[in-house]
């Protein structure tokens, strides 16, 4: 997998939470995941066919997406339910979005699937190709979550 | 800016709806109608007058270029001011809605300074 492609997804985490939900987010140092549980509660998956096909997941800590999604919506979320699902959703969409610009840029063009979301402690994330999965953790003032990329080989 | 009129907001996700409902809110808007795909949307255009169409591209059904295309060759809607906002911001994308007659253009993520100066500028 090239790593190259990894670096857009981090670059548009930080910049979707900070402009939509208010959020310092700092990243951690990328891994090589090797098992499918989920490190959070909540996960967006999300699919991507172009130049190398893929997916990406975003998998937050409940305390973590609750103060994401209120900050978004302006009032307090308390619970985990299909508005922090859909939420989850959008921000994955976004995510890839925003990668999907800078990729462009190195000429590797993508298009996304609609995303899919999971809920559940220790739920599976399933990537739609086989390959390295490589997990970006990040972490904010209210929890953490992570980035998964996992590009064919 | 008039914010009297009627506006039509299309997304699938309900959060991308909630956020631009609060933003438009904050402006003054409050004749606020929603759609969650474009055949739902189409159907609301229909049903009523709408003044102003905000909508997603990337939805299951009938997508916000589709949405668009439909909506200009139409008699009643053909110079409704629309404003695309949307995560789909590849050159490609922006050239296939400008080639449609998107009025203007927003990529997700956004802040609501962002949606109040696009208003601004096609509700002149």
């Amino acid at each position: 997998m090239d790593v190259k492609l990894v670096n857009p997804f981090i670059n548009a985490t930080i910049n979707v939470l900070e402009t939509m939900a208010f959020m310092n987010v700092n990243a951690g140092k990328p891994y090589l995941k090797r098992d499918n549980v989920a490190v959070g509660d909540v996960t967006g998956v999300l699919g991507l066919t172009g130049v190398a096909n893929g997916t990406i997941s975003v998998t937050f800590e409940e305390n973590c997406i609750l103060t994401i999604v209120s900050n978004m919506f302006g009032e307090t979320m308390s619970e985990l339910n299909n508005e922090i699902a859909d939420a989850v959703g959008e921000l994955t969409n976004m995510i890839s979005g925003q990668a999907r610009r800078e990729l462009e840029e190195m000429g590797k063009v993508f298009k996304a699937a609609i995303p899919s979301v999971v809920t559940g402690r220790n739920h599976s994330i399933i990537h739609y190709t086989e390959g390295p999965k490589i997990a970006i953790p990040f972490n904010t003032d209210n929890g953490d979550f992570t980035i998964e990329v996992c590009f064919e080989r | 800016m008039d914010t009297s009129i009627k506006v039509l907001i299309v997304d699938d996700f309900a959060t991308m709806r909630r956020i631009l409902k609060n933003i438009l809110k904050q402006l003054g808007f409050k004749n606020l109608v929603e759609a969650d795909d474009g055949t739902t949307a189409w159907e609301v255009l229909e049903g009523q007058t709408i003044d102003l169409i905000i909508s997603d591209w990337n939805m299951p059904k009938m997508t916000g270029l589709e949405l668009l295309k439909k909506v200009r060759a139409s008699d009643n809607y053909k110079g409704a001011p629309f404003l695309m906002v949307t995560a789909e911001a590849q050159k490609q994308n922006v050239i296939e809605a400008v080639q449609a007659g998107v009025s203007n253009y927003v990529v997700k993520p956004f802040t609501a300074e962002a949606i109040s100066d696009k208003l601004e500028k096609i509700l002149k």
